[in-house]
């Protein structure tokens, strides 16, 4: 059932699991994982939070040990027992946020660890170099091998892993979602890259959420669902609509769930916002019961602009008011006070305290308000954080189990509840959906469009365009801080979107 | 509202918590160090002659008195992953203002509220330093150290005052009537439970926790994290300021180099009660656990005739030994990661 590549050549598979079991205690995470890759091939491996994928990675890179199932490199059953071992026989996984030595010169971070040495036996800092400057040339990347790490974009540090699993010869390379935090500039470095490592004869396995940079990418597909292999086909014979009904299991009739709402009054007014070579002159409304999508590049400044409305970060002139009444910058409580909640761009960072329960977390920006005569009990605390966690399903075992244990999906519902419990009239969400999967993602989209059935007036960050086509009633565009164009719905294609959000001389 | 987020899978129910009570009260580090306090209270008792005596408990509860005290503010400063190294120079400080002032003919209640009010001064510099000019409180209290300290001994000099009213100083040596328990344990129990609920009840005590655990999630929770800690260093200046009038009376002597090393005691103390240096972890049952036991310790081995070098050697161990099985217990955590994902797989499957 896994050979679906008949047509490849004698050569044997690069790397081949088949029926590969793996469970913890009386839980199966793995029941039955396959997974082929040619060489010289570019396979993409999907499926929902939980499908398998990363135990599958894991057995691979030698992390976990498999219970059962067949594991073969080239043709020869193989066994890790540690991530040395799979390195050592050409496996090399890449991250999707890379961890080097920020203190250690781009080169010296390739070779970490295997800095070959001169016939003093001390490192030879001169093949150092001239090895990482050819891997550069190679791949056809532009990247100062004698400067720091540190300060370089995720962008860099993921080609600095690859270069390092090209020193190795790794004749198998393992991307996780490694475009989640790239640019569009920089996805098509890495895609060009990735594709110069195929003609070389490498195997290539890419999982990714993102279903248009697998269609670009990939020559075929294997969808996993709940621990199983499902299919595997050639990226040319299918359809996204067929992935998705294989990833979730059921047909999902609407990614984009827009719900008509009434669009009311004008809720946030902004004006003339300016923090000089951050972001200038931005001014915009928001109505209740209105979405308005804030599209343009990773770094157009974006994020930049709610982070001061919310009062984050501070601004040097310019105007915010909601419902007519101004706000005061540089104080999240006074925004919070107004009814404006921010879930942030990196939950990890800014949404969650990871080490702490779900309870404390939903509670962390109610805190004030469910205290009683100054004080606050723990049952107060557990009352409003299951309110929450039960209109947002969140997926958890107990309410004080820490959140970083949550999967990426339940983790963003905490942050949405924490949000939601404020009772704001202004959300701002931003990249409400970054890596989670297509069920959740569904579902955060059903949520934020009847809370601006609700009344609610929405603005939503995403660098998904079909994300933000899909929800939105209108459409802002930003580009190196400016807004450079506003569109509504029935006007908002992805091509005017695009030249809005690229063009140079593109004006609202 | 409600209605936005039901969908038509229906309610789920959580419970509250993944394990029962006991378990939640008992597995934890603070019960370990109270356990091992009544343990070695037990042993003491037992082995140790003159122990169990009235004037042990007298003696060690008036000389362990101010690291009581300035373990309480120094919790809730460590838990937000910053530190006061100045506080013994704080308390040094106020001993000498007290000292002067009652060598000037003032009444010994007003020279205490000054030298109070100079601690406060002290920490609220500590405070401004860490808050508005934004130094690591490491490097800020290491110089507040070195400063307040130099300030006091510049003040008096080498030479010391003891001549303090009799009836302030023995009220300071005085036992609650019909104990063996100084009277300083009673403002000592007003200020823990005021801290105690300040940091457990309140939420001001929540964003302490999440500060210490990750300040940038606390700013986007609207937590004025710079505003906090200036108000942390103001107390922990305050109380040392208490803890220093408390010293000189205690033992009648105002001296620009009392209670020099106090601050080393003090912070051993509170990580051994369980806070954890790196912030967000504590409670401060643990930390007045801890201090309660590195003084029953000191004192009893003190009263078996050990020497005091070897009592700061096991006091050392000790204290190693309980950061060791911090990090142990949370390399034992990462191993049960299996187990939380055996715990989620489960959630998943009562879904249907």
């Amino acid at each position: 059932m896994v050979q679906t590549s008949t047509s490849a050549s004698a050569a044997p598979p690069a790397l081949e699991l088949s029926r590969v079991v793996k469970s913890f205690g009386a839980v199966v995470a793995l029941s039955s994982g396959s997974l082929t890759l040619e060489q010289g091939s570019i396979h993409a491996l999907i499926g929902e939070n939980g499908a398998g994928k990363s135990t599958l990675v894991k057995i691979v890179a030698g992390l976990y040990r498999r219970d059962s199932g067949d594991f073969r490199l080239r043709g020869e059953d193989v066994d890790f027992s540690n991530t040395a071992q799979s390195k050592a026989a050409g496996i090399a996984v890449i991250y999707q946020e890379p961890t080097l030595f920020p203190d250690l010169s781009v080169t010296e971070n390739i070779f970490m660890g295997r800095q070959p040495t001169n016939r003093f036996g001390r490192i030879d800092r001169k093949a150092m170099r001239a090895e990482a400057v050819e891997i550069f040339e190679r791949l056809g990347v532009r990247l100062d091998p004698d400067r720091l790490t540190e300060g370089l974009s995720i962008a860099d540090q993921q080609i600095i892993e690859i270069a390092k699993a090209i020193s190795l010869d790794a004749r198998v390379l393992i991307m996780d979602e490694p475009t989640a935090a790239l640019s569009g500039v920089e996805v098509e470095r890495l895609f060009a890259v990735a594709r110069s490592l195929r003609d070389e004869g490498r195997a290539l396995l890419f999982i990714s959420h993102r279903f248009d940079e697998v269609f670009d990418l990939c020559d075929t597909v294997t969808v996993m669902r709940d621990g199983k292999y499902i299919d595997t086909m050639p990226i040319s014979e299918t359809s996204i609509d067929e992935l998705v009904r294989l990833m979730v299991g059921r047909d999902v009739t609407e990614m984009f769930p827009k719900l008509p709402a009434e669009v009311g009054e004008d809720v946030l007014v902004v004006e003339g916002l300016t923090s000089p070579g951050v972001f200038h002159d931005i001014s915009f409304t928001v109505r209740s019961g209105e979405i308005v999508g804030l599209a343009g590049l990773v770094g157009a400044g974006r994020s930049e602009v709610v982070r001061a409305i919310f009062g984050v970060d501070h601004y040097e002139s310019g105007t915010v008011r909601v419902n007519g009444a101004p706000l005061r910058k540089g104080r999240p409580t006074a925004a919070m006070a107004q009814g404006i909640a921010l879930v942030p761009e990196d939950r990890r960072k800014q949404g969650l305290v990871l080490d702490q329960s779900v309870t404390r977390n939903v509670t962390l920006a109610i805190r004030k308000r469910l205290a009683k005569w100054g004080l606050i009990w723990g049952g107060l605390e557990n009352a409003a954080a299951e309110i929450w966690a039960s209109r947002l399903e969140v997926k958890t075992a107990a309410l004080d189990a820490e959140t970083g244990t949550l999967s990426g999906g339940n983790q963003q519902k905490v942050v949405l509840g924490k949000w939601l419990s404020t009772e704001p009239k202004v959300l701002i969400v931003d990249e409400p959906t970054r890596g989670i999967d297509v069920g959740t993602k569904a579902e955060v989209h059903r949520l934020i469009s009847k809370l601006a059935q609700e009344g609610l007036a929405i603005i939503m960050i995403s660098s998904e365009l079909p994300e933000v086509l899909g929800m939105a009633d209108r459409v802002l565009v930003m580009r190196e801080g400016r807004l450079t164009g506003e569109f509504e719905r029935a006007d908002a294609t992805p091509e005017a979107v695009m030249f809005a959000a690229t063009a140079e001389g593109a004006a609202a | 509202m409600t209605s936005a987020i039901d969908t038509e899978h229906g309610r789920r129910t959580y419970s509250a918590h993944a394990h029962p009570l006991w378990r939640r009260l008992l597995v934890t580090r603070e019960s370990a160090i109270i356990g091992l306090l009544f343990l070695v209270v037990l042993v003491a008792t037992i082995a140790v002659p003159n122990f169990d005596s009235p004037l042990t408990l007298t003696f060690l509860i008036r000389e362990i008195a101010p690291i009581l005290l300035i373990a309480l503010p120094m919790t809730l400063i460590i838990i937000t992953e910053e530190i006061d190294l100045s506080v013994a120079s704080i308390v040094g400080l106020s001993s000498v203002v007290t000292g002067l002032g009652v060598q000037a003919g003032w009444p010994l209640p007003f020279a205490a509220v000054v030298a109070i009010l100079v601690g406060t001064v002290a920490g609220s510099i500590n405070g401004a330093l860490v808050t508005f000019v934004g130094l690591p409180s490491l490097a800020v209290t290491i110089g507040t150290l070195a400063l307040f300290r130099g300030i006091a001994v510049g003040l008096l000099g080498t030479t010391a005052i003891s001549d303090f009213p009799e009836f302030w100083t023995d009220l300071t040596r005085m036992n609650i009537p019909g104990t063996p328990m100084p009277l300083i344990i009673v403002p000592f129990l007003v200020l823990a439970i005021i801290f105690g609920v300040l940091l457990h009840f309140t939420p001001f005590g929540r964003s302490l926790y999440a500060i210490g655990l990750n300040k940038e999630a606390a700013a986007f929770s609207g937590i004025n994290v710079g505003l906090t800690k200036f108000w942390l260093f103001v107390m922990s200046g305050a109380v040392s300021g208490y803890a220093g009038v408390y010293f000189t009376l205690l033992y009648n002597n105002a001296r620009g180099d009392n209670a020099t090393g106090l601050e080393l005691q003090i912070i051993a103390a509170v990580l051994l009660g369980g806070v954890s240096i790196f912030g967000g972890r504590g409670a401060l049952p643990g930390v007045i656990a801890g201090v309660l036991l590195i003084g029953t310790l000191s004192s009893a081995l003190r009263l078996a005739g050990v020497t005091s070098d070897i009592i700061n050697v096991i006091t050392g161990v000790l204290l190693v030994a309980s950061v060791v099985s911090a990090s142990f217990l949370a390399w034992l955590r990462t191993k049960r990661v299996s187990a939380i994902g055996r715990k989620k797989g489960r959630a998943e499957a009562s879904d249907g």
